[in-house]
C-alpha cells in the first residue's frame, strides 16, 4: 500500500473523522445507536453506500456537466440508497425494520454527497473507492463505540446478549435510562470529540 | 469544454435512465423475498399476540405454517354483515390488495383514525389451541399514525371485551417517541383491559399520561408521543366500530352465548 492510499484510508478513520472532527453525520449517528447490531448493520449500510457512490461519482467524473453536478450526485446516491434498503428487507428483515426511516436517511447523509463533491469529483475511480471505504469507517467508528456504550450502559447488553446482570432479572446493575434515549448519543459524541481534541492538540483552534 | 444545453438534458435523461434500471432490478428481483420475509413477520406477530410463541421468538416458515395449521382458524369476514364466509382461504387473503381494489373495497366515511378505504372482506384468526375451545379472537387493525400507517393486530379474549395482547408490526413512528407503541412493557399494560362500556360502544382509549389507577379502560401514554397515542386509540375505535367489526362481533356474541 502505498503512503498516499494509506493516508486515504486512514485520515478520515483517526485525524480527520468525519463524525468527531467535521461532526457530519450526527443524526443518525443518535438514532441507530441504542443497539450494536443495527449500529453494525448501518455501518455495513453507509460503508457500500459510500464507496460505490464514490466509485459512480468518479467514474463519470469528467462527463458531469458543472451545473447539474450536485442533482448528478444525488441521483447516484438515492438510487444506490434505494437499493440498500432494498436488500436490507430481503436478507435482514428483522434489523430493516428496527432501522425503519433512517436507512432511506443515508441519501441525506452529509458525509456521502461530502465525498462525493469533495473527492470523487477530482479523482480516480481506485482512489475515490478508497476515500469512501475510509470515510464509511471512520463513521462506523464512532457510531460503532457509541453504541458500545449505549447498548451496555442502557440495558446491559452487548449484542443482544446479557454482559451486566440487571437489577430486574435478579443482577446488580441498574440500567441508566438516559443512554437509551437520543441526548446519550450527543453526550458521548460530544466526550468523543473532547478526547480526540485532547490527543491532538493541533486540531485546536487558536483563541 | 464548453457544452451545450443538449448535452446537459442527454446525460441527466441518460443517468436516471440507467440508474431507474438498477433500482427496477434490485426491486423486481427481491419482492418474492421480501414478500416471504414479510408473511413470516406477520405470522410471527400473530402467534405471538395469540401467546403461542415467546415475544421475540424466532420461527421458521415451516414452523410458523405448523403452529398456524394446528392452532390457529383463519376465518374470513365480510365486514358490512359481520358473516363468515367460510367457502374461502383466508389465509391466501390479501388485504393490501383488496384496499386497492375499488370492487373489493370502499371508502370509509370519515373518521377519527384516517381510515381512508375499509376492504369488504377482512380476516380475523380464531385461536384454539390443538383444536380446541376458543381462546381469543385476533383482529388486524390499521390506522394512519404520524408518519404512515400503523398496522396492529389486537387480541381478545373469548368473552369479546378483554383485550388479551396487541402487537405493532409496522410502522414509521418515530424511534424512541411513537416508536415506543412496540416496547413490551408498554405493550402488556393493554393485557386485561376492557374494549367497550355499559352501552356497547368502545371506551378504550391511551391517555395522556398515566392512566388513572383501575380505570379498566385507559393505558398510560407515550411520553411525547401524544398524536401517535390517539391515533392507537382512534384506530382501535374504529375497527372494533360498526364500520369494523361491529357487525362480526355482534354475530360471535350471540353465536357464544357470550355479552
Amino acid at each position: 500500500m502505498s503512503a498516499k492510499t494509506r493516508k486515504t484510508l486512514l485520515e478520515p478513520i483517526f485525524t480527520n473523522n468525519p463524525i468527531s472532527i467535521q461532526v457530519l453525520g450526527i443524526c443518525s449517528a443518535l438514532a441507530v445507536t441504542t443497539r450494536l447490531e443495527t449500529a453494525v448493520v448501518m455501518s455495513m449500510a453507509v460503508i457500500s453506500v459510500m464507496t460505490l457512490s464514490n466509485l459512480s461519482v468518479s467514474l463519470i467524473r469528467n462527463f458531469i456537466p458543472p451545473s447539474i453536478r450536485i442533482i448528478i450526485q444525488l441521483t447516484i446516491i438515492a438510487s444506490l440508497v434505494i437499493v440498500t434498503d432494498q436488500i436490507l428487507k430481503a436478507f435482514l428483515y428483522e434489523i430493516s425494520q428496527q432501522l425503519s426511516v433512517f436507512v432511506g436517511l443515508i441519501i441525506t447523509n452529509c458525509i456521502v454527497m461530502g465525498r462525493a463533491e469533495a473527492f470523487a469529483m477530482q479523482n480516480r475511480p481506485l482512489a475515490s473507492i478508497i476515500d469512501g471505504f475510509g470515510n464509511g469507517l471512520g463513521y462506523s467508528v464512532i457510531l460503532i463505540a457509541v453504541a458500545f456504550f449505549r447498548e451496555l450502559l442502557g440495558v446491559g447488553t452487548l449484542f443482544n446478549i446479557q454482559v451486566l446482570p440487571v437489577v430486574s432479572e435478579g443482577g446488580w446493575y441498574v440500567p441508566n435510562g438516559l443512554m437509551v434515549l437520543a441526548p446519550a448519543a450527543f453526550f458521548l459524541i460530544g466526550l468523543f470529540i473532547w478526547a480526540h481534541r485532547s490527543l491532538n492538540p493541533d486540531l485546536q483552534e487558536e483563541e | 469544454m464548453a457544452r451545450g444545453k443538449l448535452y446537459i438534458v442527454l446525460f441527466a435523461t441518460g443517468v436516471c435512465g440507467v440508474f431507474s434500471v438498477i433500482v427496477s432490478l434490485a426491486a423486481v428481483t427481491l419482492k418474492d423475498r421480501q414478500d416471504a420475509n414479510r408473511k413470516l413477520d406477520q405470522q410471527r406477530n400473530v402467534l405471538m399476540v395469540a401467546g403461542l410463541i415467546e415475544e421475540g421468538e424466532r420461527v421458521t416458515p415451516e414452523r410458523a405454517d405448523e403452529l398456524f395449521e394446528l392452532n390457529i382458524e383463519a376465518k374470513l369476514v365480510e365486514l358490512a354483515t359481520g358473516e363468515v364466509l367460510p367457502e374461502e382461504d383466508a389465509l391466501a387473503y390479501d388485504q393490501q390488495r383488496a384496499l386497492s381494489d375499488p370492487s373489493t373495497s370502499r371508502l370509509a366515511p370519515p373518521n377519527r383514525a384516517n381510515v381512508h378505504r375499509i376492504p369488504n372482506k377482512a380476516v380475523v384468526y380464531l385461536i384454539k389451541p390443538g383444536g380446541g375451545d376458543l381462546e381469543a379472537v385476533i383482529f388486524p387493525i390499521e390506522g394512519q399514525g404520524l408518519w404512515g400507517t400503523m398496522y396492529s393486530f389486537l387480541a381478545v379474549a373469548p368473552d369479546l371485551e378483554t383485550i388479551k395482547g396487541v402487537t405493532f408490526y409496522e410502522h414509521a413512528e418515530t424511534p424512541g417517541l411513537g416508536g415506543e407503541i412496540e416496547n413490551r412493557r408498554w405493550r402488556s399494560a393493554w393485557v386485561g383491559k376492557k374494549l367497550f362500556d355499559e352501552d356497547g360502544e368502545v371506551a378504550f382509549r391511551v391517555v395522556k399520561g398515566a392512566a388513572r389507577e383501575g380505570d379498566e379502560f385507559a393505558v398510560d401514554g407515550l411520553a411525547g408521543a401524544t398524536l401517535t397515542a390517539n391515533s392507537v386509540t382512534y384506530m382501535v375505535q374504529f375497527w372494533l366500530g360498526e364500520h369494523g367489526f361491529g357487525p362480526y362481533l355482534d354475530n360471535l356474541a350471540a353465536e357464544t352465548g357470550g355479552g
